[in-house]
Protein backbone atom coordinates (compact mmCIF):
# COMPACT_ATOMS: atom_id res chain seq x y z
CA UNK A 1 0.00 0.00 0.00
CA UNK A 2 1.37 3.82 -0.99
CA UNK A 3 1.79 5.58 2.21
CA UNK A 4 -0.63 8.39 0.80
CA UNK A 5 -3.23 5.75 0.76
CA UNK A 6 -3.09 5.88 -2.82
CA UNK A 7 -3.79 2.76 -4.87
CA UNK A 8 -0.78 0.86 -5.98
CA UNK A 9 -0.07 -0.73 -8.95
CA UNK A 10 -1.05 -4.37 -7.58
CA UNK A 11 -4.16 -2.92 -6.62
CA UNK A 12 -4.83 -1.54 -10.13
CA UNK A 13 -4.32 -5.14 -11.69
CA UNK A 14 -6.91 -6.36 -9.09
CA UNK A 15 -9.42 -3.88 -10.47
CA UNK A 16 -8.41 -5.03 -14.27
CA UNK A 17 -9.21 -8.54 -13.42
CA UNK A 18 -12.32 -7.55 -11.56
CA UNK A 19 -13.26 -5.88 -14.53
CA UNK A 20 -12.83 -9.17 -16.72
CA UNK A 21 -15.84 -10.50 -14.84
CA UNK A 22 -18.21 -7.37 -15.57
CA UNK A 23 -21.55 -8.79 -16.55
CA UNK A 24 -20.50 -12.69 -16.05
CA UNK A 25 -24.15 -13.06 -14.40
CA UNK A 26 -24.24 -16.38 -12.82
CA UNK A 27 -21.55 -18.60 -13.95
CA UNK A 28 -18.55 -20.05 -11.74
CA UNK A 29 -15.62 -17.55 -11.76
CA UNK A 30 -12.27 -19.73 -11.62
CA UNK A 31 -9.70 -17.50 -10.65
CA UNK A 32 -6.06 -18.54 -10.58
CA UNK A 33 -3.44 -16.68 -8.86
CA UNK A 34 -3.48 -14.10 -5.86
CA UNK A 35 -4.67 -10.73 -8.20
CA UNK A 36 -6.80 -12.71 -10.39
CA UNK A 37 -8.44 -13.77 -7.17
CA UNK A 38 -8.95 -10.69 -5.36
CA UNK A 39 -10.07 -9.45 -8.15
CA UNK A 40 -12.58 -12.25 -8.68
CA UNK A 41 -13.93 -11.69 -5.30
CA UNK A 42 -14.31 -7.89 -5.62
CA UNK A 43 -16.34 -8.13 -8.55
CA UNK A 44 -18.74 -10.29 -6.55
CA UNK A 45 -18.45 -8.09 -3.57
CA UNK A 46 -19.36 -4.94 -5.68
CA UNK A 47 -20.69 -4.99 -9.06
CA UNK A 48 -21.22 -8.33 -10.22
CA UNK A 49 -23.04 -9.79 -6.96
CA UNK A 50 -24.44 -13.03 -9.02
CA UNK A 51 -21.10 -14.52 -9.27
CA UNK A 52 -20.03 -17.70 -7.89
CA UNK A 53 -16.94 -18.23 -6.09
CA UNK A 54 -15.09 -21.26 -4.87
CA UNK A 55 -13.03 -21.53 -1.53
CA UNK A 56 -9.90 -22.31 -4.74
CA UNK A 57 -10.79 -26.04 -3.80
CA UNK A 58 -14.02 -27.74 -3.77
CA UNK A 59 -16.17 -26.18 -1.83
CA UNK A 60 -18.81 -22.79 -3.49
CA UNK A 61 -18.68 -19.59 -0.57
CA UNK A 62 -21.30 -18.01 -0.47
CA UNK A 63 -19.13 -14.94 1.10
CA UNK A 64 -15.91 -13.70 -0.33
CA UNK A 65 -13.27 -15.54 1.84
CA UNK A 66 -10.40 -13.31 1.71
CA UNK A 67 -6.81 -14.78 0.09
CA UNK A 68 -4.95 -17.17 1.84
CA UNK A 69 -7.58 -17.82 4.49
CA UNK A 70 -6.60 -21.52 6.26
CA UNK A 71 -8.20 -24.04 5.14
CA UNK A 72 -9.93 -24.24 8.39
CA UNK A 73 -10.99 -20.78 8.40
CA UNK A 74 -15.12 -20.50 8.91
CA UNK A 75 -16.93 -20.08 5.27
CA UNK A 76 -20.69 -20.13 4.41
CA UNK A 77 -20.25 -23.03 2.36
CA UNK A 78 -22.96 -22.74 -0.90
CA UNK A 79 -22.15 -25.88 -2.78
CA UNK A 80 -19.67 -28.35 -4.44
CA UNK A 81 -17.63 -28.43 -6.38
CA UNK A 82 -15.12 -31.50 -6.75
CA UNK A 83 -13.12 -31.68 -9.78
CA UNK A 84 -15.45 -34.22 -11.15
CA UNK A 85 -18.18 -31.76 -10.87
CA UNK A 86 -15.73 -28.88 -12.10
CA UNK A 87 -15.35 -30.64 -15.29
CA UNK A 88 -19.03 -31.37 -15.81
CA UNK A 89 -19.46 -27.60 -15.15
CA UNK A 90 -16.85 -26.55 -18.01
CA UNK A 91 -17.86 -28.45 -20.38
CA UNK A 92 -21.58 -27.08 -19.71
CA UNK A 93 -20.04 -23.47 -20.19
CA UNK A 94 -21.05 -21.79 -17.13
CA UNK A 95 -17.01 -20.61 -16.67
CA UNK A 96 -15.20 -17.96 -16.83
CA UNK A 97 -11.45 -18.67 -16.11
CA UNK A 98 -8.05 -16.50 -15.32
CA UNK A 99 -5.19 -18.62 -15.65
CA UNK A 100 -1.85 -17.61 -16.02
CA UNK A 101 0.34 -17.47 -19.45
CA UNK A 102 3.98 -18.41 -19.23
CA UNK A 103 3.65 -17.18 -22.82
CA UNK A 104 0.67 -15.46 -24.87
CA UNK A 105 1.16 -14.47 -28.37
CA UNK A 106 -0.59 -12.27 -31.03
CA UNK A 107 -3.60 -13.73 -31.50
CA UNK A 108 -4.10 -15.28 -27.29
CA UNK A 109 -2.82 -18.42 -28.09
CA UNK A 110 -1.27 -19.60 -24.38
CA UNK A 111 1.34 -21.84 -23.39
CA UNK A 112 1.89 -23.31 -19.50
CA UNK A 113 3.15 -26.82 -20.99
CA UNK A 114 7.02 -26.38 -21.86
CA UNK A 115 9.63 -24.01 -23.14
CA UNK A 116 11.56 -25.42 -26.36
CA UNK A 117 10.36 -28.35 -28.28
CA UNK A 118 8.15 -30.27 -26.65
CA UNK A 119 9.31 -33.29 -27.64
CA UNK A 120 12.54 -32.46 -25.35
CA UNK A 121 11.65 -29.82 -23.47
CA UNK A 122 14.63 -26.74 -22.31
CA UNK A 123 12.00 -26.14 -19.35
CA UNK A 124 9.41 -28.36 -18.60
CA UNK A 125 6.49 -26.38 -16.97
CA UNK A 126 2.81 -27.57 -15.73
CA UNK A 127 1.38 -29.23 -18.87
CA UNK A 128 -1.44 -28.06 -20.26
CA UNK A 129 -3.48 -28.65 -17.63
CA UNK A 130 -7.50 -27.82 -17.97
CA UNK A 131 -6.08 -25.12 -21.05
CA UNK A 132 -7.71 -26.85 -24.38
CA UNK A 133 -10.57 -27.65 -22.60
CA UNK A 134 -11.12 -24.18 -21.13
CA UNK A 135 -10.53 -22.40 -24.62
CA UNK A 136 -12.72 -24.15 -26.22
CA UNK A 137 -16.10 -24.96 -24.02
CA UNK A 138 -16.23 -21.36 -22.21
CA UNK A 139 -14.68 -17.81 -21.96
CA UNK A 140 -10.77 -17.38 -21.03
CA UNK A 141 -8.81 -14.79 -19.30
CA UNK A 142 -5.31 -14.59 -18.58
CA UNK A 143 -3.28 -13.17 -16.09
CA UNK A 144 0.48 -11.83 -16.44
CA UNK A 145 2.54 -10.63 -13.61
CA UNK A 146 5.41 -9.81 -15.16
CA UNK A 147 5.11 -8.60 -19.06
CA UNK A 148 8.29 -9.12 -21.17
CA UNK A 149 8.91 -10.24 -24.36
CA UNK A 150 9.54 -13.81 -22.77
CA UNK A 151 6.14 -13.38 -21.97
CA UNK A 152 4.09 -11.80 -24.93
CA UNK A 153 5.35 -13.79 -27.84
CA UNK A 154 5.36 -13.60 -31.81
CA UNK A 155 4.36 -17.50 -31.34
CA UNK A 156 4.23 -19.45 -28.27
CA UNK A 157 5.96 -22.75 -28.37
CA UNK A 158 3.30 -25.01 -27.68
CA UNK A 159 -0.42 -24.26 -27.26
CA UNK A 160 -1.94 -24.87 -24.51
CA UNK A 161 -5.24 -22.19 -24.63
CA UNK A 162 -6.34 -21.80 -27.85
CA UNK A 163 -6.26 -18.54 -29.60
CA UNK A 164 -8.03 -17.11 -32.05
CA UNK A 165 -6.26 -18.09 -35.20
CA UNK A 166 -6.73 -21.80 -34.22
CA UNK A 167 -10.42 -21.95 -33.14
CA UNK A 168 -11.78 -24.98 -34.24
CA UNK A 169 -15.14 -25.09 -36.12
CA UNK A 170 -16.98 -27.14 -33.35
CA UNK A 171 -15.69 -25.02 -30.58
CA UNK A 172 -18.88 -24.89 -28.61
CA UNK A 173 -17.93 -21.02 -27.75
CA UNK A 174 -14.45 -19.19 -28.16
CA UNK A 175 -13.83 -15.63 -26.23
CA UNK A 176 -10.14 -14.96 -24.65
CA UNK A 177 -11.86 -11.84 -22.92
CA UNK A 178 -8.79 -10.09 -21.55
CA UNK A 179 -4.81 -10.46 -21.20
CA UNK A 180 -4.56 -8.26 -18.15
CA UNK A 181 -0.75 -7.41 -16.81
CA UNK A 182 1.19 -5.69 -14.81
CA UNK A 183 1.44 -3.02 -17.34
CA UNK A 184 -2.50 -2.97 -18.28
CA UNK A 185 -4.80 -4.68 -19.97
CA UNK A 186 -4.79 -6.09 -23.39
CA UNK A 187 -7.94 -7.55 -25.65
CA UNK A 188 -8.45 -8.88 -29.46
CA UNK A 189 -11.52 -6.69 -30.39
CA UNK A 190 -10.03 -5.95 -33.96
CA UNK A 191 -10.93 -6.92 -37.33
CA UNK A 192 -8.61 -9.79 -37.74
CA UNK A 193 -8.58 -10.67 -33.92
CA UNK A 194 -4.93 -9.46 -33.20
CA UNK A 195 -4.09 -8.63 -29.48
CA UNK A 196 -4.93 -4.61 -28.99
CA UNK A 197 -3.99 -1.93 -26.12
CA UNK A 198 -7.55 -1.86 -24.22
CA UNK A 199 -5.68 0.26 -21.35
CA UNK A 200 -2.24 1.10 -19.67
CA UNK A 201 -2.47 0.98 -16.28
CA UNK A 202 -1.60 4.68 -14.77
CA UNK A 203 1.83 5.59 -14.58
CA UNK A 204 2.92 3.15 -17.52
CA UNK A 205 2.88 4.64 -21.61
CA UNK A 206 2.09 2.95 -24.58
CA UNK A 207 5.63 2.82 -25.46
CA UNK A 208 6.78 1.13 -22.37
CA UNK A 209 4.12 -1.55 -23.52
CA UNK A 210 5.23 -1.89 -26.90
CA UNK A 211 8.87 -2.39 -25.69
CA UNK A 212 7.84 -4.90 -23.55
CA UNK A 213 5.86 -7.14 -26.05
CA UNK A 214 7.35 -9.20 -28.43
CA UNK A 215 5.34 -8.74 -31.35
CA UNK A 216 3.31 -5.72 -33.32
CA UNK A 217 0.24 -4.56 -30.85
CA UNK A 218 -2.43 -3.36 -33.27
CA UNK A 219 -3.07 0.12 -33.28
CA UNK A 220 -6.16 1.50 -31.17
CA UNK A 221 -5.95 5.30 -31.53
CA UNK A 222 -5.93 7.17 -28.34
CA UNK A 223 -4.91 4.51 -25.64
CA UNK A 224 -7.07 4.60 -22.20
CA UNK A 225 -5.80 4.73 -19.21
CA UNK A 226 -6.86 1.77 -17.06
CA UNK A 227 -9.42 2.57 -13.91
CA UNK A 228 -8.59 3.06 -10.63
CA UNK A 229 -10.14 1.90 -7.58
CA UNK A 230 -13.25 3.82 -5.40
CA UNK A 231 -12.51 4.52 -2.18
CA UNK A 232 -14.77 1.44 -1.48
CA UNK A 233 -13.12 -0.99 -3.56
CA UNK A 234 -9.80 -0.09 -2.37
CA UNK A 235 -11.01 -0.53 1.28
CA UNK A 236 -12.76 -4.02 0.42
CA UNK A 237 -9.12 -5.05 -1.42
CA UNK A 238 -7.11 -3.60 1.76
CA UNK A 239 -9.36 -4.65 4.70
CA UNK A 240 -11.75 -7.76 3.14
CA UNK A 241 -10.32 -9.40 0.59
CA UNK A 242 -6.65 -9.36 1.20
CA UNK A 243 -5.93 -7.76 4.52
CA UNK A 244 -2.24 -9.57 4.34
CA UNK A 245 -1.49 -7.77 1.41
CA UNK A 246 -0.04 -10.99 -0.50
CA UNK A 247 -1.14 -8.89 -3.70
CA UNK A 248 2.48 -6.95 -3.26
CA UNK A 249 4.38 -10.46 -3.85
CA UNK A 250 2.88 -10.78 -7.07
CA UNK A 251 2.72 -7.51 -8.82
CA UNK A 252 6.06 -4.97 -7.11
CA UNK A 253 5.13 -1.46 -7.10
CA UNK B 1 -16.71 -63.25 2.39
CA UNK B 2 -13.26 -62.65 1.00
CA UNK B 3 -10.84 -60.54 3.29
CA UNK B 4 -8.77 -58.38 0.79
CA UNK B 5 -6.01 -57.18 3.39
CA UNK B 6 -2.69 -57.13 2.53
CA UNK B 7 0.61 -55.49 2.59
CA UNK B 8 2.33 -52.93 0.46
CA UNK B 9 4.85 -55.56 -0.67
CA UNK B 10 2.73 -57.98 -1.34
CA UNK B 11 0.59 -55.39 -3.70
CA UNK B 12 3.86 -54.49 -5.58
CA UNK B 13 4.85 -58.32 -5.78
CA UNK B 14 1.57 -58.28 -8.41
CA UNK B 15 2.94 -55.59 -10.44
CA UNK B 16 5.68 -56.26 -13.81
CA UNK B 17 8.00 -54.65 -16.13
CA UNK B 18 6.15 -52.73 -18.27
CA UNK B 19 2.59 -52.24 -16.94
CA UNK B 20 0.59 -49.85 -17.17
CA UNK B 21 -0.16 -48.02 -13.79
CA UNK B 22 -3.10 -45.88 -12.78
CA UNK B 23 -2.35 -44.01 -9.99
CA UNK B 24 -5.08 -41.72 -8.21
CA UNK B 25 -5.11 -38.37 -6.08
CA UNK B 26 -4.63 -34.86 -7.78
CA UNK B 27 -1.37 -33.39 -7.54
CA UNK B 28 0.39 -33.75 -4.03
CA UNK B 29 -3.34 -34.87 -2.61
CA UNK B 30 -4.38 -38.65 -1.15
CA UNK B 31 -1.84 -40.33 -3.19
CA UNK B 32 -0.73 -43.86 -1.84
CA UNK B 33 2.88 -43.27 -1.25
CA UNK B 34 3.22 -46.07 0.83
CA UNK B 35 2.63 -48.48 -2.45
CA UNK B 36 4.73 -46.14 -4.41
CA UNK B 37 7.68 -46.07 -1.93
CA UNK B 38 7.20 -50.13 -2.02
CA UNK B 39 7.33 -50.13 -5.68
CA UNK B 40 10.57 -47.90 -5.63
CA UNK B 41 12.51 -50.23 -3.39
CA UNK B 42 11.54 -53.23 -5.99
CA UNK B 43 13.25 -53.49 -9.50
CA UNK B 44 10.55 -53.16 -11.70
CA UNK B 45 11.28 -50.68 -14.74
CA UNK B 46 9.78 -49.28 -17.48
CA UNK B 47 5.97 -48.25 -16.09
CA UNK B 48 3.94 -46.52 -17.79
CA UNK B 49 2.24 -44.06 -15.39
CA UNK B 50 -1.29 -42.97 -15.89
CA UNK B 51 -1.84 -39.88 -13.30
CA UNK B 52 -3.28 -36.05 -12.56
CA UNK B 53 0.61 -35.89 -11.12
CA UNK B 54 2.33 -35.08 -8.08
CA UNK B 55 5.32 -36.78 -6.41
CA UNK B 56 4.34 -40.12 -7.23
CA UNK B 57 5.35 -39.39 -10.78
CA UNK B 58 8.06 -37.02 -9.81
CA UNK B 59 9.76 -39.82 -7.36
CA UNK B 60 9.29 -42.66 -9.86
CA UNK B 61 10.67 -40.68 -12.32
CA UNK B 62 13.68 -39.86 -10.33
CA UNK B 63 14.40 -43.93 -9.23
CA UNK B 64 14.16 -44.85 -12.81
CA UNK B 65 10.92 -46.67 -12.93
CA UNK B 66 9.15 -45.11 -15.56
CA UNK B 67 9.21 -45.26 -19.35
CA UNK B 68 6.07 -43.10 -20.38
CA UNK B 69 4.07 -40.46 -18.02
CA UNK B 70 0.43 -39.94 -19.61
CA UNK B 71 -0.33 -36.89 -17.43
CA UNK B 72 -2.58 -33.39 -17.48
CA UNK B 73 -0.12 -31.63 -15.14
CA UNK B 74 2.21 -32.72 -12.92
CA UNK B 75 2.64 -30.73 -9.79
CA UNK B 76 3.17 -30.24 -6.18
CA UNK B 77 0.45 -27.83 -5.86
CA UNK B 78 1.94 -25.58 -3.34
CA UNK B 79 5.14 -26.20 -5.44
CA UNK B 80 3.77 -25.54 -8.61
CA UNK B 81 6.62 -27.66 -10.47
CA UNK B 82 7.60 -31.28 -9.98
CA UNK B 83 11.48 -31.13 -10.33
CA UNK B 84 12.16 -34.39 -11.05
CA UNK B 85 9.38 -34.85 -13.80
CA UNK B 86 10.76 -31.87 -14.88
CA UNK B 87 14.38 -33.12 -15.15
CA UNK B 88 13.11 -36.07 -16.70
CA UNK B 89 11.23 -34.64 -19.49
CA UNK B 90 14.27 -32.15 -20.04
CA UNK B 91 16.73 -34.74 -20.50
CA UNK B 92 14.22 -36.74 -22.82
CA UNK B 93 14.78 -40.54 -20.69
CA UNK B 94 11.12 -40.64 -20.51
CA UNK B 95 8.56 -40.41 -22.98
CA UNK B 96 5.34 -38.38 -22.82
CA UNK B 97 1.47 -37.91 -23.76
CA UNK B 98 0.02 -35.05 -22.41
CA UNK B 99 -3.58 -34.38 -22.68
CA UNK B 100 -5.89 -32.13 -21.47
CA UNK B 101 -6.93 -32.57 -17.93
CA UNK B 102 -10.81 -33.49 -18.78
CA UNK B 103 -9.69 -36.09 -21.97
CA UNK B 104 -7.71 -37.73 -19.47
CA UNK B 105 -10.57 -38.04 -17.23
CA UNK B 106 -12.54 -39.27 -20.67
CA UNK B 107 -9.48 -41.79 -21.39
CA UNK B 108 -10.19 -43.67 -18.12
CA UNK B 109 -14.08 -43.15 -18.03
CA UNK B 110 -13.71 -45.02 -22.06
CA UNK B 111 -11.81 -47.93 -20.27
CA UNK B 112 -14.37 -47.83 -17.73
CA UNK B 113 -17.19 -48.47 -20.05
CA UNK B 114 -14.89 -51.17 -22.11
CA UNK B 115 -15.32 -48.53 -25.29
CA UNK B 116 -12.50 -47.64 -27.81
CA UNK B 117 -13.04 -43.71 -26.94
CA UNK B 118 -15.04 -41.33 -26.55
CA UNK B 119 -15.56 -37.90 -27.92
CA UNK B 120 -14.75 -34.40 -26.34
CA UNK B 121 -13.97 -30.79 -27.57
CA UNK B 122 -11.00 -30.54 -25.36
CA UNK B 123 -7.96 -30.58 -27.24
CA UNK B 124 -8.63 -29.00 -30.59
CA UNK B 125 -6.96 -26.14 -31.94
CA UNK B 126 -4.43 -26.72 -29.45
CA UNK B 127 -0.59 -28.58 -29.64
CA UNK B 128 -1.98 -31.77 -27.84
CA UNK B 129 -2.95 -33.16 -31.29
CA UNK B 130 0.31 -32.03 -32.70
CA UNK B 131 2.59 -34.40 -30.22
CA UNK B 132 0.41 -37.32 -30.02
CA UNK B 133 -0.15 -38.45 -33.44
CA UNK B 134 -1.98 -41.14 -32.31
CA UNK B 135 -4.80 -39.07 -31.55
CA UNK B 136 -7.58 -39.20 -33.82
CA UNK B 137 -10.78 -36.97 -34.34
CA UNK B 138 -14.48 -38.28 -35.21
CA UNK B 139 -16.92 -36.82 -37.30
CA UNK B 140 -20.80 -36.86 -35.48
CA UNK B 141 -23.02 -39.02 -37.50
CA UNK B 142 -25.79 -36.10 -36.43
CA UNK B 143 -26.89 -32.98 -38.33
CA UNK B 144 -23.85 -30.73 -36.52
CA UNK B 145 -21.57 -33.28 -38.65
CA UNK B 146 -19.34 -31.55 -35.59
CA UNK B 147 -15.03 -32.78 -35.25
CA UNK B 148 -14.33 -33.82 -32.31
CA UNK B 149 -11.52 -35.58 -30.47
CA UNK B 150 -11.46 -39.31 -30.06
CA UNK B 151 -9.85 -39.73 -26.71
CA UNK B 152 -8.86 -43.12 -26.63
CA UNK B 153 -9.60 -45.35 -23.52
CA UNK B 154 -6.63 -45.53 -21.11
CA UNK B 155 -7.08 -49.45 -19.98
CA UNK B 156 -4.32 -49.80 -16.85
CA UNK B 157 -3.65 -53.12 -15.62
CA UNK B 158 -3.15 -52.07 -12.54
CA UNK B 159 -4.86 -48.74 -10.27
CA UNK B 160 -3.16 -47.34 -7.08
CA UNK B 161 -4.85 -45.11 -4.74
CA UNK B 162 -5.04 -44.12 -0.99
CA UNK B 163 -8.77 -43.67 0.63
CA UNK B 164 -9.73 -42.25 4.15
CA UNK B 165 -11.25 -45.52 5.65
CA UNK B 166 -11.95 -48.62 4.06
CA UNK B 167 -13.09 -52.30 5.02
CA UNK B 168 -11.83 -55.76 4.87
CA UNK B 169 -13.65 -56.57 2.00
CA UNK B 170 -12.99 -53.41 0.16
CA UNK B 171 -15.40 -50.74 0.19
CA UNK B 172 -13.60 -48.02 0.35
CA UNK B 173 -14.64 -44.03 1.85
CA UNK B 174 -12.90 -41.00 1.32
CA UNK B 175 -13.94 -38.01 3.78
CA UNK B 176 -11.66 -34.82 2.41
CA UNK B 177 -13.76 -32.63 0.16
CA UNK B 178 -12.73 -34.55 -3.24
CA UNK B 179 -12.91 -37.83 -4.30
CA UNK B 180 -10.38 -36.82 -7.54
CA UNK B 181 -11.10 -39.81 -10.06
CA UNK B 182 -10.11 -42.35 -7.81
CA UNK B 183 -13.42 -44.98 -8.68
CA UNK B 184 -12.59 -44.40 -12.41
CA UNK B 185 -8.69 -45.57 -12.23
CA UNK B 186 -10.19 -48.51 -10.12
CA UNK B 187 -12.65 -49.52 -13.01
CA UNK B 188 -10.27 -48.71 -15.99
CA UNK B 189 -7.81 -51.14 -14.11
CA UNK B 190 -7.70 -55.57 -14.50
CA UNK B 191 -6.69 -54.94 -10.77
CA UNK B 192 -7.03 -51.99 -8.01
CA UNK B 193 -5.19 -51.74 -4.95
CA UNK B 194 -6.45 -49.16 -2.25
CA UNK B 195 -4.54 -48.13 1.13
CA UNK B 196 -5.96 -46.32 3.69
CA UNK B 197 -5.45 -44.68 6.46
CA UNK B 198 -7.40 -47.02 8.82
CA UNK B 199 -9.68 -50.30 8.06
CA UNK B 200 -12.90 -50.04 9.94
CA UNK B 201 -15.67 -52.86 10.70
CA UNK B 202 -18.00 -52.47 7.86
CA UNK B 203 -20.80 -51.44 10.20
CA UNK B 204 -18.90 -48.93 11.30
CA UNK B 205 -18.05 -47.31 7.80
CA UNK B 206 -21.24 -44.66 8.62
CA UNK B 207 -19.76 -43.16 11.44
CA UNK B 208 -17.62 -40.80 10.04
CA UNK B 209 -19.08 -40.08 6.95
CA UNK B 210 -22.69 -40.17 4.75
CA UNK B 211 -23.68 -43.05 2.26
CA UNK B 212 -22.18 -40.46 -0.39
CA UNK B 213 -18.29 -41.07 0.90
CA UNK B 214 -18.43 -44.69 0.11
CA UNK B 215 -17.05 -43.85 -3.31
CA UNK B 216 -15.44 -47.09 -3.99
CA UNK B 217 -17.19 -50.44 -3.93
CA UNK B 218 -15.67 -54.41 -3.38
CA UNK B 219 -16.06 -54.56 -6.88
CA UNK B 220 -13.53 -52.44 -7.75
CA UNK B 221 -10.59 -53.15 -5.42
CA UNK B 222 -8.64 -56.61 -5.22
CA UNK B 223 -6.50 -55.50 -2.34
CA UNK B 224 -6.46 -53.38 0.81
CA UNK B 225 -3.87 -51.99 2.78
CA UNK B 226 -3.92 -50.69 6.14
CA UNK B 227 -1.53 -47.19 5.61
CA UNK B 228 -1.35 -44.66 8.80
CA UNK B 229 -0.12 -42.06 7.17
CA UNK B 230 -0.15 -43.72 3.89
CA UNK B 231 -0.36 -40.78 1.66
CA UNK B 232 2.42 -38.30 3.19
CA UNK B 233 3.68 -35.94 2.56
CA UNK B 234 0.93 -35.69 0.37
CA UNK B 235 -2.17 -34.29 2.30
CA UNK B 236 -5.01 -36.77 3.39
CA UNK B 237 -7.90 -34.55 3.89
CA UNK B 238 -9.30 -34.78 7.06
CA UNK B 239 -6.94 -36.80 8.26
CA UNK B 240 -3.99 -34.23 8.26
CA UNK B 241 -2.91 -31.76 5.17
CA UNK B 242 0.20 -31.93 3.06
CA UNK B 243 3.72 -31.70 5.13
CA UNK B 244 4.86 -28.70 3.33
CA UNK B 245 8.57 -29.23 4.97
CA UNK B 246 8.94 -32.71 3.81
CA UNK B 247 7.78 -31.37 0.42
CA UNK B 248 10.21 -28.61 0.43
CA UNK B 249 13.07 -30.81 1.34
CA UNK B 250 11.97 -33.33 -1.38
CA UNK B 251 11.71 -30.74 -3.95
CA UNK B 252 15.22 -28.96 -3.20
CA UNK B 253 17.88 -31.90 -2.24
CA UNK B 254 18.95 -34.36 -4.84
CA UNK B 255 17.11 -37.57 -5.27
CA UNK B 256 20.47 -39.19 -4.34
CA UNK B 257 20.58 -37.89 -1.24
CA UNK B 258 16.76 -37.43 -0.70
CA UNK B 259 15.83 -41.23 -1.62
CA UNK B 260 17.55 -43.54 0.50
CA UNK B 261 16.03 -40.98 3.29
CA UNK B 262 12.76 -41.45 1.80
CA UNK B 263 12.76 -45.13 1.70
CA UNK B 264 13.48 -45.49 5.32
CA UNK B 265 10.34 -43.28 6.18
CA UNK B 266 7.49 -45.42 6.90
Amino acid sequence: MSANGSPTRAEVCAIACAEAWRGDGEIVASPIGTVPTIGARLAALTFEPDLVLTDGDALMTAEPLPVGAPADAPRVVEGWLPFGKMFDLLWWGRRHVMMGATQVDRFGNQNIACIGPWQKPKAMLLGVRGAPGNTVNHTTSYWVPNHSPRAFVENVDFVSGVGYDRVPASAAVHEIRVVVSNLGVFDFDTPDHSMRVRSVHPGVTADEVQEATGFPLTANGDVAETRVPTDEELRLIRDVIDPSSMRDAEVKS
Amino acid sequence: MADKRTTEAEVVAELRDGMTIGIGGWGSRRKPMSIVREILRSQLRDLTVVSYGGPDVGMLCAAGKVKKVVYGFVSLDSIPLEPHFRAARQSGSIEAMEVDEGMLQWGLRAAAMRISFLPCRAGLGSSVMEVNPSLKTVRSPYDDSEELVAMPALPLDVALIHANRADARGNGQYLGPDWFFDDLFCMAAEKAFMSCERIVDTADLLKEGSEQTLMINRMMSDGIVEAPGGARFTSCAPDYARDEELQREYATTPWEEFGPRWLEMS
